[in-house]
């Protein structure tokens, strides 16, 4: 038995801040102090709190804290661990109040959040299927495998209302059900864990944190469905997941929780991995099919539906991580649990990647219809730098920007598709003031022309000519005509398209004429760039108040387009000036501003 | 995607060409095994080049346009050498909004190469990558697995110095 554990967080953004570094000296320290053998130190998932890693906890407590450098170490180990206090510089800030140290879970970040799927991330070692059974792990597919039908199992996941959590929010039990329907020699289960959605990481943190729940869950569908063989297709850029996934593979045949005669009940049911390679239409869910079978992950027509003909033209359900997640909780709790959590359509939690212009980047499980105003302000501490909130982008490429003036509106499937967005995989980076939302369409759009797979035309081409014409629009070229023209060829796309992608693909150019439509034709009419990003259209001007008129920009001029007197103000010649920014960089003063 | 050419002529290896002989013995049983053998043999030479696409299209008995199209398709296949230091700058979107469009500029600028290209010394080479899943490090590049966070496009030079 050991007297303390002491958790520190190996997840993506910990590790990238120096976690293993922090690991290594922990164990060294510990050894030094010779409590080897009364302090457990474990490696585990992330904890959401990304900005503040890395991250160490120590229990009993739980003492949380942030920001620790190998040379707080042994600060931590001797005074925490071998004295018993605790080092009250480190402990993560938002937890001191008068009353002393407030507990984690109390404070804003965590307060508001309801943890189902990522509820052993940061809590169990991921790397030991025993701490995975020691949290009721394995439970719910004992308890489906002896003593319910498929049919009941498939029941269970209808009435608890859970929607797939990667994009559209298809309910999972019909899908479960249409997937058992149709009668076949070989089916299978297939997990998407090709997480494409550029600012999204909670699949990639399940994985890391807690493995064995996607490989419970996928037993589960595979015996509601009659499937033996599961399949993950995950991201190769994502090796510490690939790792574990494939340590818990290994652990769970050996505990015969995978393979044949799961729980002596003469099931049998295998998962393997199959690695995607950086193709962002692969998450469609024909696309990714046709790259597991070994070809350009290319989407096929629909109908016939994967439930139909799907992975090697079998039978095939498909689910993405955070869906899985859920699972073998819905089993163990019933379907009145998790239903009683959310809004009339979407039930349950969703998983959140906070990103961008806000305080708190990190991960965050919240129950569905919480509004955006209490994830940003709330949960994600607001904006830095003292600047405004001025929209939040959901859904990623296939996703819209949500203006201020939609804040208070409840998060759930229905609401963000209301409002010209998506729920996607859950990335919601958040913008401020200083981002220019013309250049942001053009980025989601640069990104979609890249990741086009090129089957179809209205995506191949059509999202080709949106770029362009925001392209014309960001340098100051565009007419109020390209507007109308966006918008006509977004529509025609939407309708057109072969996929998901490229029916979704005009969401980031609709949404911000939606609602920033001001801003637009500032540069279309004005040639101006009200949050100063679009190079073309800044221009450099001399604050004569500022000016001392030392002459040194004038001489550092490349164009030779600033003139004026020594100790008089200088003034920039607009058609001269190739913007370049050296007189910003050279003045002293502070004169120069970008307009 | 573009495709870009390869100026350096191909050198593989003895040992290079029995290991990938040996992969494909391994796995060309497997359902769908094309994709596994193209990531082993990339593993193996560092980069998927067209003689190499050849070695598979024999053994396979796989068409040579088939492997080539899918070389193609998926950006994690390089028909280039890759760089000793192999730069990848994060484009997601948490990344982008917080200037790593930026830092990419300067690269460029430092460089003197496009992303997707390696300097004709062979010690850098540049790409993008969408989201590396340290969105609380924003704006990030990584450099051979080393991540550098929260950087401006001010910090590239020095960061760079240290692979001189």
């Amino acid at each position: 038995m050991y007297r303390s554990h002491v958790l520190v967080c190996g997840g993506s953004g910990c590790t990238s801040a120096g976690a293993p570094k922090i690991l290594e000296v922990l164990n060294k320290e510990i050894a030094k102090a010779g409590i080897k053998n009364e302090v457990s130190v474990v490696e585990t998932g992330c904890h959401g709190l990304c900005d503040y890693g890395p991250i160490v906890v120590v229990y009993p407590g739980p003492t949380f804290y942030s920001k620790v450098r190998p040379e707080d170490i042994p600060e931590i180990v001797n005074e925490h661990l071998v004295n018993g206090q605790v080092v009250s510089r480190l402990v993560h800030n938002a937890e001191i109040t008068d009353e002393g140290i407030k507990s984690i879970n109390e404070t804003d970040f965590y307060k508001k959040q309801y943890r189902i799927a990522l509820r052993n991330c940061g809590i169990i070692n991921p790397e030991n299927i025993e701490e995975y059974i020691a949290t009721g792990g394995y439970e719910a597919l004992g308890r489906v495998l002896t003593q319910y039908t498929p049919e009941q199992v498939i029941q269970i996941i209808i009435d608890s209302g859970l929607r797939g959590r990667g994009g559209g929010g298809f309910p999972t039990g019909i899908k479960w059900k249409l997937a058992r329907a149709n009668d076949a020699d070989q089916k299978y289960v297939c997990c998407n864990a090709d997480e494409g959605d550029p600012g999204a990481f909670m699949d990639r943190s399940v994985l890391e944190g807690d493995p064995h729940v996607v490989l419970e869950a996928m037993t589960i569908a595979g015996y509601a469905i009659g499937a033996s063989q599961g399949y993950i297709y995950i991201r190769a850029e994502y090796p510490l997941a690939i790792e574990r996934l494939n340590k818990a593979i290994a652990q769970a045949r050996e505990y015969g929780l995978l393979g044949k005669d799961i729980f002596g009940t003469g099931f049998n049911f295998d998962i393997e991995l199959r690695l995607g390679a950086g193709a962002f239409v692969c998450g469609e869910e024909t696309a990714l099919m046709t790259s597991i079978e070994g070809n350009r992950g290319e989407p096929r027509p629909r109908p016939p539906f994967p439930a139909q003909k799907g992975l090697f033209q079998k039978p095939t359900l498909l689910n993405n991580v955070e869906t899985y997640a859920n699972i073998p909780q819905i089993i163990l709790n019933g379907p009145e649990w998790f239903s009683s959590m959310g809004t009339e359509k979407s039930k349950g939690t969703k998983v959140f990647a906070l990103g961008g212009k806000i305080r708190n980047t990190g991960l965050v499980e919240i129950p569905m219809g919480t509004t955006l105003r209490e994830v940003v302000e709330d949960i994600g501490g607001g904006i830095p730098n003292n600047k405004k909130f001025k929209a939040a982008q959901t859904g990623g490429p296939s996703g819209g920007c949500i203006p201020a003036s939609k804040y208070d509106i409840p998060i759930d499937y229905d609401n963000l598709v209301g409002i010209g967005s998506m729920m996607g995989s859950g990335g919601l980076i958040v913008m401020d003031e200083d981002n220019c939302m013309v250049d942001i369409a053009k980025f989601f759009l640069e990104f979609t022309v890249d990741e086009s797979c090129g089957k179809c035309t209205p995506c191949r081409v059509g999202t080709k000519r949106l770029y362009e014409i925001l392209d014309k629009i960001t340098k100051g070229n565009g007419t109020m005509e390209d507007l109308d023209k966006l918008e006509e060829l977004c529509v025609y796309i939407k309708e057109n398209a072969l996929c998901g992608l490229g029916q979704s693909a005009p969401n980031p150019v609709l949404s911000t004429l939606r609602y920033f439509r001001d801003e637009y034709i500032a540069h279309v009419k004005d040639k101006k760039c009200p949050a100063a990003v679009c190079k073309a259209l800044l221009s450099y001007v001399i604050d004569p108040n500022a000016c001392r008129g030392c002459t040194l920009c004038a001489r550092s001029c490349p164009n030779n387009a600033i003139s004026g007197k020594v100790k008089e103000a200088h003034v920039i010649d607009q058609d001269k000036c190739v913007k370049c920014g050296v007189c910003k960089e050279k003045c002293r003063f502070g004169a120069i501003l970008i307009r | 995607m573009g495709v870009k050419h390869c100026t350096v002529p191909f050198a593989g290896t003895k040992e290079q060409h029995e290991k990938l002989l040996a992969v494909i013995a391994e796995l060309k049983d497997q359902k769908g095994a094309l994709m596994p053998i193209m990531q082993k043999a990339q593993e193996i030479y560092g980069y998927l080049p067209i003689e190499v696409q050849s070695i598979i299209s024999n053994e396979l008995n796989v068409p040579l346009e088939k492997i080539y199209g899918i070389a193609t398709f998926y950006s994690q296949f390089a028909l280039n050498p890759k760089g000793k230091y192999q730069i990848s700058v994060c484009l997601g979107t948490a990344c982008y909004v917080k200037g790593s469009g930026d830092i990419l500029l300067k690269l460029k600028e430092l460089l003197n190469i496009s992303d997707g290209e390696c300097t004709p010394d062979g010690k850098f080479s540049l790409d993008c990558c969408r989201c590396v899943g340290a969105c609380g490090l924003a704006p990030v590049m990584m450099i051979n697995g080393d991540v550098y966070g929260k950087i401006t496009p001010d910090d590239v030079e020095e960061i760079l110095a240290k692979y001189e």
